[in-house]
């Protein structure tokens, strides 16, 4: 009751909902860098939308199923194929015992997502499965996975057919059609800075970006004054200021304090286009209220339930047999 | 004092730099972090910062409970745990201390005085898990940070950042001059004791030899079970 890693890919990790009630001990949050994505893998496949699933950056893994589930795949396309057929992005997918699921290199985006139906076995570190960073913790959950890794799964399903439906790509389009503007509220030293050339300018996500933080490149923000920061709390999309004017927007895996300036903080429901952002695609900033933020926070939140609504009722006809 | 709201799930408190403050923010975020509403706080040198479910709760309501806990809370004893951590100041371990005596034209034994005689205040904990971020140093010892950050500084390392003294419970890329090396786990990694230090605690730091050093690491690898 296992899948296989034959191949490890660039960087794929395990990540759920997060590891949340723990920052104050200095441990990041976490969880999955497009948190839509990660979700929507999970309802299609009739999973709480908050459950462990397998996150891929740029080069995906091949994994080997020793035993027959139902994934779900969605994010950046990474070209999935099982047993070398292509595997339909967005909707629910009967894998057997002994498949073979490949991903290759990313096409649109940065990170995709696996769901297995009925989750991940796995002990929990600090009340969360997504993979924990510096703090050198052993086996699976503390590093990125790696050919040989063999992660037990909770269950095995088989349905007597395949199934023919997913859910629209329309959901997806901000991963083909990159944003070319970013939503962000005003920051905790907005007023540090001079707003107006941080938002005329055309920034891109250098390649030295990753899940602890993006590095921008652009026109530098100068500080109107020069000031020091006493360290205080940062969170994912808090957009940093070093003193080389060039941003650094801490990611998923960064750290719950920081001492970098913050001129504004990524819109929650935006984060996940920030994710998907490849390096060099240029973008700019536009400034929301922190009202406008949680109005669209709370649409968002009603679409997620409404899809899981509706999947959960096709879930209901179907005929399982789960062993 | 300064409230602001600086995302759509966290409201951040702002206080007037004062070197006491820490036992005031600690007191404030035990209280907090006993409401139902709220889902974690995180303290900083003045700040607190609290995370809530703004679908839940509105900004609103939070700033009232906020002001109105801040300004209910006197200074209250809060619970502190003094530790005694035994640090290895060979060269072996503490890879800048040559530039430490150095840069202050002292010896090594007087380094090793100087650490090791405060009582040292763990204000809180960031950066990375279990790191605390101490006040207490003797500024005879501050020292700046290193131009070139290393890539990887062993877990357990002590260093020196300008006016604060660390300790690194993992190993991580980081900038402080290394003085020393202690061999005890800072990440026990238990639900109700993810890191050996929380806010509030004590530490004082006392010198141990290489054949120390290795023996008390056999017996912290015996503990934690690898």
């Amino acid at each position: 009751m296992a899948i296989e890693i034959i191949e490890e890919g660039l960087h794929t990790t395990i990540q759920d909902q997060g590891r949340l009630g723990f920052q104050s001990y200095g441990f990041p949050v976490s969880g999955p860098m497009d948190d839509f994505a990660a979700r929507m893998a999970n309802i299609l496949v009739d999973n709480n939308p908050d459950e462990a699933v397998i996150e891929m950056s740029f080069i995906g893994p091949t994994i080997i199923f020793h035993q027959n589930t139902i994934i779900a795949i969605t994010g950046g396309n990474m070209s999935a194929n099982l047993n070398e057929q292509p595997v339909v992005l967005a909707q629910p997918v009967q894998v057997k015992k002994n498949d073979i699921l490949q991903f290759r290199t990313v096409k649109t985006g940065g990170f995709g997502y696996l769901a297995i139906k009925g989750g991940l076995d796995l002990p929990e570190i600090l009340g969360s499965h997504s993979t924990i960073v510096r703090a050198d913790v052993k086996g699976v959950l503390g590093r990125k996975l790696s050919v040989g890794d063999t992660i037990p799964l909770s269950h095995s399903y088989t349905t007597g057919y395949q199934l023919n439906w997913g859910i629209t790509p329309d959901l997806f389009t901000y991963i083909e059609q990159p944003a070319k503007t970013i939503r962000y509220i005003e920051g905790a030293q907005y007023d540090w800075f001079e707003p107006n050339s941080f938002e005329q300018t055309e920034w891109i996500a250098t390649t030295q970006s990753n899940r602890m933080g993006y590095r921008l490149e652009g026109n530098p923000i100068k500080q109107r004054k020069d000031q020091q920061l006493l360290t205080e709390a940062t969170t994912f999309g808090s957009i940093q200021v070093p003193s080389n004017g060039q941003p650094i927007i801490l990611m998923a895996d960064g750290q719950p304090t920081g001492g970098y300036p913050k001129i504004g903080q990524v819109a929650e429901v935006d984060l996940n286009k920030v994710s998907q952002l490849r390096p060099g695609q240029p973008f700019r900033f536009k400034k929301i209220t922190i009202d406008k933020a949680i109005t669209l926070l709370a649409r968002r939140e009603r679409l997620i339930r409404t899809i899981q609504y509706f999947v959960h009722e096709k879930w209901g006809g179907i005929k399982l047999c789960q062993k | 004092m300064r409230l602001q709201s600086i995302s759509e799930n966290t409201i951040m408190m702002t206080l007037p730099n004062n070197p006491d403050l820490s036992t005031y923010l600690i007191a404030v975020k035990h209280h907090l972090d006993n409401q139902a509403f709220i889902l974690e706080t995180v303290i900083g040198y003045r700040t607190i910062t609290v995370y809530f479910n703004p679908l839940q709760v509105t900004h609103q309501e939070i700033l009232t409970f906020i002001t109105a806990t801040w300004e209910q809370k006197q200074a209250e004893q809060i619970h502190s745990t003094l530790h005694h951590i035994p640090v290895c100041y060979d060269k072996a371990f503490g890879i800048d201390i040559e530039h430490v005596m150095k840069e202050h034209q002292l010896s090594l034994q007087k380094i090793i005085a100087l650490h090791t005689t405060p009582t040292y205040n763990v204000s809180f904990l960031g950066f990375s898990p279990g790191f605390p971020f101490l006040t207490g140093m003797n500024q005879h010892l501050a020292t700046p940070r290193k131009n070139n950050p290393r890539l990887e500084v062993p877990k357990g390392s002590v260093g020196i950042a300008g006016g604060q003294t660390g300790i690194y419970p993992s190993t991580s890329p980081g900038g402080w001059q290394i003085i020393g090396r202690t061999p005890i786990n800072l990440l026990p990694l238990d639900a109700d004791r993810p890191t050996l230090l929380v806010p509030g605690d004590q530490i004082r730091f006392y010198p141990i030899n290489k054949t120390e050093f290795e023996q008390l690491q056999k017996e912290e690898r015996i503990k934690n079970g690898n």
